[in-house]
């Protein structure tokens, strides 16, 4: 039965790990940030929420390329922030796992926060009012109320966070380059198969592997969402 | 209790309302975009007025001139919405728990059990909102809003989603929330019934301003042109014991201590019966007229009389037994009959008027 299985290299097995602990340590992170943006533009009135509406987008609509060399530039070793993080607190990104990680968050932060935003949207204001009313703070009122009546959408889009780093493959060469074991996600490893002869079949398996792993995640939020939606309905006891 | 003095304008409409009352339950009365809604949240601290000042029980919420802006966590005022908005994600138990638990610490709480046995809502605890009826979800909303211990009690249109058939139950649920918790209410409606019953005091409000301030009778009276209230809408619900069916002409007799009532058709048997009686429906008489064709004669003394310059005037006639019954007729009548409180009345209603709409068995 295994003999039917395709055999995995070693090479593959590192990129898929590699591949799953970049998506994770992306969505970990960028998470925290995109419920608070979300919840900026949904909730909030202020001038400039337009811009910061534009450069939550950007990643979306730029060149993957483009927001790569912005990534070099900006987290480089000599960049500004790059620098100064390496300064103070020895945290590199450049070339590093981690800077993949940062691609992939910033990659996947328009599709997050979209997600969240519209949930958040749908949270009826009055509930929170209503909460208001009850004398609750506010930073009560946000984690008891809007967050728990949002959390189908928090979970939907982690996993658009998460499937969309599983994909990354343009800001994360331009800014980490493809280096084995360290930044060769499953796509960046996909695309060396291509450019190997005799490497198609790899890169077939490598494919149906990345599909699989989107698949799942989709499938597992769906889930949960539902069972969420369940329970804020009151179907379930 | 209340004294309020705001304006605000948002587009077209523009609010200017000034009003104060001394009453337990004061209700607001308007039809629907009347700027009640707008008030709720100016009272609640849900919306800032451009410019004025809001006080409940000896409290300054609001006043712009001192640049005071009481923000709504920190009124203590418990506001009931329409549709109740408990949260779905919370049972019942855990509604009534977040309220107590953010009401202030040096307020005087009420005890839970006591909230909970007056609503009369024990069975419901370990419910999601959803698995609720309409009725329940409010009555859960004003126990929510009494576990914040709050210094007023807010309610907009509470009875709006309860069925007709229960709305009596309802409004005594509000009296023995003020009795009980000795909490004053303001309530928003705009059913007359409703107001009738409960308020000491009526702001009557119309496109943003205030029309009339004053005891529901008079407000309600129809002497006045100008007022929206319709005499047609005025009316009161009187209790009947035991009901008698009279199989030979098909008709109901309920016994009132002023007399007895007569309606088409068999209402079901229940222990107490209550029948509205439109303020239309009623002819009043002074002695109890010999050759009538109507059945229903019920005896009472009345109590006040409201009129202007108008044609029309409202009196309200206390039954034997304490009841209030209400009157629509014509000023002309009044003079005629010599009617001033105190007299002596029968009041007549014609069975055909009735029917089982009006009627509510418990």
């Amino acid at each position: 039965m295994s003999d039917l299985l395709p055999t995995l290299t070693s090479e593959q097995l590192t990129a898929i790990y590699l591949s799953l602990r970049v998506g994770f340590t992306a969505t970990l992170f960028s998470l925290p940030v995109a419920v608070l943006v979300a919840f900026i533009l949904a909730r909030g009135t202020f001038p400039g929420k337009t811009l910061l509406d534009a450069v939550v987008h950007l990643p979306l609509v730029l060149p993957p390329v483009v927001t790569g060399l912005i990534l070099l530039l900006l987290f480089g070793r000599r960049g500004p922030i790059g620098a100064f993080l390496y300064d103070h607190f020895g945290i590199v990104f450049a070339f590093r796992w981690t800077g993949a990680a940062l691609a992939s968050a910033v990659m996947g932060f328009p599709l997050m926060v979209r997600a969240i935003r519209l949930s958040i949207e749908a949270v009826d204001v009055r509930l929170e009012q209503a909460a208001a009313t009850l004398g609750a703070p506010r930073l009560a009122v946000f984690f008891l109320i809007t967050l728990p009546l949002a959390a189908p959408g928090l979970m939907a889009g982690a996993v658009l966070g998460f499937a969309k780093a599983l994909g990354e493959f343009g800001a994360t060469i331009t800014f980490v380059s493809n280096i084995p074991g360290e930044t060769r996600t499953i796509p960046a490893e996909i695309y060396v198969l291509t450019q190997t002869p005799g490497g198609d079949y790899d890169a077939m398996v490598m494919s149906a592997v990345s599909a699989a792993l989107a698949i799942g995640a989709l499938v597992i939020s769906e889930f949960l969402a539902r069972r969420m939606r369940i329970e804020s309905r009151g179907l379930s006891s | 209790m209340i004294a309020v003095d705001v304006k605000i304008a948002r587009g077209d409409f523009s609010l200017e309302i000034a009003f104060d009352s001394a009453s337990k339950i004061t209700a607001l009365f308007g039809h629907s975009g009347s700027g009640k809604t707008t008030l709720i949240e100016l009272i609640s601290g849900l919306a800032r007025p451009d410019s004025g000042r809001i006080e409940v029980a000896g409290r300054v919420l609001v006043d712009t001139a001192k640049k005071v802006f009481i923000p709504a966590r920190k009124r203590g005022i418990g506001l009931v919405f329409q549709d109740a908005q408990l949260f779905p994600h919370f049972s019942v138990a855990q509604n009534l728990r977040f309220a107590a638990f953010f009401a202030p610490k040096d307020a005087r709480k009420l005890p839970f059990a006591r909230v909970v046995d007056t609503l009369g809502i024990g069975h419901l605890m370990k419910r999601r909102p959803a698995q609720l009826s309409g009725g329940e979800r409010q009555r859960v909303g004003v126990a929510r809003a009494l576990m914040s211990a709050p210094r007023l009690l807010l309610m907009d249109e509470p009875f709006a989603s309860i069925d007709v058939s229960r709305r009596t139950k309802a409004m005594e649920l509000v009296e023995r929330a003020r009795d009980e918790f000795d909490t004053p209410v303001v309530l928003v409606s705009h059913q007359i019934e409703e107001v009738m019953r409960l308020a000491g005091t009526v702001v009557m409000i119309e496109r943003g301003r205030v029309v009339e301030v004053g005891a529901p009778e008079d407000i309600f009276a129809t002497a006045r042109e100008d007022t929206p209230a319709d005499r047609f809408g005025v009316g009161a619900s009187l209790a009947c014991g035991a009901a008698d069916f009279d199989a030979r002409y098909r008709l109901t007799r309920l016994h009132h201590p002023a007399g007895d009532i007569f309606i088409p058709d068999r209402i079901p048997p229940a222990r107490e019966t209550r029948v509205f009686i439109k303020s239309v429906d009623v002819t009043l008489a002074r002695r109890p007229p010999p050759d009538t064709s109507i059945r229903t004669i019920l005896r009472g003394k009345v109590a006040s009389i409201a009129t202007g310059k108008g044609p029309l005037a409202m009196a309200s006639i206390e039954l034997d037994g304490g009841e209030k019954l209400f009157c629509a007729l014509t000023r002309m009548a009044v003079d005629d009959l010599g009617l001033v409180p105190g007299a002596e009345v029968f009041c007549l209603v014609k069975a055909v008027a009735l029917d089982e709409r009006q009627v509510e068995t418990v």
